[in-house]
C-alpha cells in the first residue's frame, strides 16, 4: 500500500471537471477548508482570486507570521543516466558537465555561507556512477560542521540507500514527480530509471521510512493541464499529511525555465494562474511549507510572499560550480557514459534563473515588506 | 512571552517591552548554538538577559533524546537552565507528545534544569509532571497559533484546582479576552506570541494584553460574582419584611 494506489483511484477527471464547472458559491465554501473537491473549487476558473488572496494571506500570517526562510541550492553534479525532454541536464544533451569533489562542494558552500545561508539544498543529476550514494553522504558529513539544515534533491533511492545519508546529516528530501499525468510522464522521460512513473512517486514515502524529517514534492508546470497536476499534488500531501504524519511538507510550483535541448512548454500557465495554485495550496493546507525558487520574476514572487510562501531561494546558480568557478578544469562531455574531453569557462545550467537579485538584495526586500529574513530555523542537534 | 513570527528582532523587542513580560522563550533552533555569535542567527542578542529571565525552548523536537540534546546544547550557548520543554512530533497541529514529555522531564529535571513542560491539557499528566519536579506545567488552551482561545476551559480549571506548581495558559490565546479569561480562572500566567506577532500594530497588542491580563489576576484575587441562572433582582421581592 502507497501512495500509487490511492493515485489509480484518484477520480482525478471528475475532480477536474468540477473545478472547471465550479460555481462561485462552490468556491466561497471551498474557502474553508474541506478536502479534495474544496481544492478543486479553489482552483476553478470561476474563483474571485482577490478573495482567495485574501483569505491565503490571513491563513499565511496566522500560521507562519512575517517571516520567510531562505535557502541556497548548490549543485554537485550535471551528470544524468535519463532522457528528459525538459531537462538540460538531459542525456542526449551535449552539454559541458562535471561533478565537484567534495572539497569542491565545501568551497562552493562556504561562499553560500558568507552570503548567509544557513539552509542548504544539494542539487545533483542522477547518476549511479558519478553521483554515488556514498558521494552524497560524503558531501553531506562534509558539510554538516557548518550546516545547520542540508536536504537534498536528487535522483530517488530505495529507503536503505537513503539512510546512510539521513544519519549523515540529511534532513530533508525534495522530489517532484514532474507530471502526474502517467501518459505525458511516459513521453517525457524517454530513458534511464526515471521512466519508472510509480517507483518516483513513491519516493517521498521512501524517504519518510528513511528517516528524513522535511519532504518536498511538486509537478513542473507547462507539461500537462496545470489544474489536473494541482489536484494531484493536493492528493499526494493529503495521503502523506496521513501516512508521513511527523514529516513537515513542502510543496513547490515550479514553472518550465529556457535551458539546453530548447524545449517548449507543452502547456501554458500564466503568473494569474501560478497565483490561484499558491492561494488555493495555502488555503487548502494551511499548515505546509510553500517553496518558491530564482525560476520565477523579482515581481511575482515578491507579490506571492505575503500570499502564502515561507520559504525561497536567492542569488541562485543551477550549475556545479556555479558560485565559486569550482570544477572548471574537469569540464568535459559525457558520451555513452564516458568522458569526452571538451573545453569551456563553465558547466551548463540545468535552467535559466529570472530573478537575479543577490541574497542580500532579497532579504532587503524582505525587510522592507515588513517579513523577517530567517536564515536559520534549524539546528543539525535535532536530527536523530 | 514569545519570539517567533515578528516582523523584525527591533519589532519583537519593542512588543516585549510594551507587553510587560517577565520570561521570554526562544526557539533554541533559531540561535547559534556554537557559541559562535552568528549574525546570521542572531535572535538572542535582542533579548536582554538583565530585564527577562530567558526560557529557551525546544521547537522541533520529536523525541525525549532530540529536547534533551537540544536543551542542554541551548544551556551552553545561552547560560540559561531555564527549558521550556516542548515535544511535537506532529508539524500540523503541533501537539504536545504526553509520552515523550514526560521522559525528558525526569532526565532534564535530574539534570539540573528548571523545566516547564508544554503539554495538552491533561490534569493527570499535569500531577505526573509536577511530582517529577516540573517547575511549572503549560497546559495549551487550544492549538499553538490558532487564537480559539481556551477549549479545554474543564480540564484546564481541573489542573488549576489541583496544582502544586504554577500553572501557565499556553497556546491558542487570540484575543486579550482570551487572556483575561484564563486569569479570572486562576492561572499563574500566560504565554502569547502568534496574537502579538502577527498583529498589525505589536507593540500596541502586548499593550493590550497586558491590561486584561492585569485585570484578569486582580479579578480572580477579588473573587468574581458567582454566575446564576436567572436575573437576580436588585430590589427584591421580600424587601417589603425589612421596612
Amino acid at each position: 500500500m502507497s501512495f500509487v494506489d490511492t493515485f489509480n483511484a484518484l477520480p482525478i477527471n471528475e475532480l477536474r471537471r468540477y473545478s472547471q464547472n465550479a460555481t462561485c458559491v462552490d468556491v466561497e465554501r471551498a474557502l474553508a477548508p474541506r478536502g479534495l473537491e474544496g481544492f478543486a473549487a479553489l482552483i476553478s476558473p470561476s474563483a474571485d482570486l482577490e478573495q482567495l488572496a485574501a483569505v491565503a494571506q490571513a491563513t499565511t500570517l496566522r500560521h507562519f507570521g512575517r517571516v520567510i526562510r531562505l535557502y541556497a541550492p548548490l549543485y554537485l553534479s550535471n551528470e544524468c543516466i535519463n532522457i528528459c525532454r525538459y531537462c538540460g541536464f538531459s542525456r542526449d544533451n551535449p552539454i559541458l558537465r562535471v561533478t565537484l569533489t567534495t572539497d569542491q562542494v565545501a568551497t562552493e558552500a562556504r561562499y553560500l555561507r558568507n552570503e548567509g545561508f544557513r539552509h542548504i539544498l544539494l542539487v545533483a543529476g542522477e547518476h549511479p556512477h558519478f553521483v554515488s550514494n556514498s558521494f552524497l553522504s560524503d558531501c553531506v558529513a562534509k558539510l554538516r560542521p557548518e550546516w545547520p539544515s542540508i536536504s537534498l534533491e536528487v535522483g530517488p533511492l530505495e529507503a536503505e540507500e537513503y539512510r546512510p545519508i539521513v544519519m549523515a546529516g540529511a534532513e530533508g528530501l525534495i522530489i517532484y514527480q514532474e507530471t502526474y499525468n502517467r501518459g505525458v510522464y511516459a513521453t517525457m522521460h524517454e530513458s534511464g530509471p526515471k521512466t519508472n512513473f510509480d517507483w518516483r512517486l513513491e519516493t517521498a514515502e521512501r524517504a519518510y521510512l528513511a528517516g528524513f524529517r522535511r519532504l518536498g514534492i511538486g509537478a513542473l508546470l507547462g507539461l500537462s493541464d496545470w489544474r489536473t497536476e494541482a489536484i494531484a499534488v493536493a492528493a499526494h500531501i493529503q495521503y502523506l499529511l496521513k501516512h508521513c504524519w511527523q514529516a513537515q511538507l513542502t510543496v513547490s510550483v515550479p514553472r518550465i525555465r529556457p535551458a539546453a535541448g530548447e524545449f517548449q512548454p507543452l502547456t501554458q500557465v500564466s503568473d494569474r494562474e501560478i497565483v490561484q495554485y499558491v492561494c488555493a495550496m495555502r488555503i487548502a493546507f494551511p499548515e505546509i511549507g510553500i517553496a518558491l525558487s530564482t525560476r520565477e520574476t523579482s515581481k511575482l514572487r515578491d507579490g506571492l510572499i505575503p500570499l502564502g510562501v515561507t520559504m525561497i531561494s536567492a542569488g541562485s546558480h543551477t550549475e556545479p560550480g556555479g558560485y565559486t568557478g569550482q570544477g572548471r578544469a574537469d569540464l568535459h562531455l559525457t558520451k555513452g557514459g564516458r568522458r569526452v574531453e571538451s573545453e569551456g569557462d563553465h558547466a551548463t545550467v540545468q535552467f535559466e534563473i529570472a530573478d537575479n537579485r543577490s541574497p542580500a538584495q532579497v532579504a532587503a526586500k524582505l525587510d522592507a515588506m515588513g517579513y523577517e529574513p530567517v536564515w536559520k530555523d534549524w539546528d543539525m542537534v535535532l536530527n536523530g | 512571552m514569545g519570539t517567533g513570527k515578528f516582523a523584525s528582532g527591533e519589532l519583537m523587542a519593542a512588543a516585549l517591552a510594551a507587553s510587560g513580560a517577565e520570561l521570554v522563550t526562544v526557539a533554541l533552533r533559531r540561535a547559534d548554538l556554537t557559541g559562535g555569535k552568528d549574525k546570521f542567527a542572531n535572535i538572542l542578542t535582542f533579548l536582554d538577559p538583565q530585564r527577562y529571565l530567558l526560557l529557551p525552548n525546544t521547537s522541533g523536537a520529536r523525541t525525549a533524546e532530540e529536547a534533551c540534546r537540544l536543551a542542554r546544547l541551548g544551556r551552553e550557548a545561552t547560560g540559561s537552565t531555564w527549558l521550556k520543554l516542548e515535544i511535537h512530533p506532529d508539524p500540523r497541529y503541533l501537539l504536545p507528545d504526553p509520552i515523550e514529555t514526560m521522559k525528558a522531564a525526569e532526565i532534564l529535571v535530574k539534570d539540573g534544569f528548571t523545566v516547564l513542560p508544554y503539554i495538552n491539557a491533561d490534569p493527570v499528566l499535569a500531577k505526573r509532571l509536577a511530582d517529577g519536579g516540573c517547575a511549572t506545567v503549560m497546559p495549551l488552551g487550544s492549538p499553538i497559533g490558532s487564537a480559539r482561545g481556551i477549549e479545554t476551559r474543564a480540564s484546564i480549571a481541573i489542573i488549576i484546582e489541583q496544582a502544586t506548581v504554577p500553572v501557565v495558559i499556553d497556546a491558542g490565546l487570540g484575543a486579550p479576552s482570551h487572556a483575561a479569561a484564563a486569569m479570572e480562572m486562576g492561572a499563574d500566567a500566560v504565554l502569547v506570541n502568534t496574537a502579538i506577532a502577527v498583529a498589525n500594530d505589536p507593540v500596541r497588542m502586548a499593550e493590550a494584553f497586558k491590561t486584561t491580563i492585569v485585570a484578569g489576576r486582580t479579578a480572580y484575587e477579588i473573587g468574581l460574582a458567582p454566575q446564576r441562572r436567572e436575573a437576580d433582582a436588585t430590589s427584591p421581592l421580600t424587601g417589603f419584611l425589612k421596612q
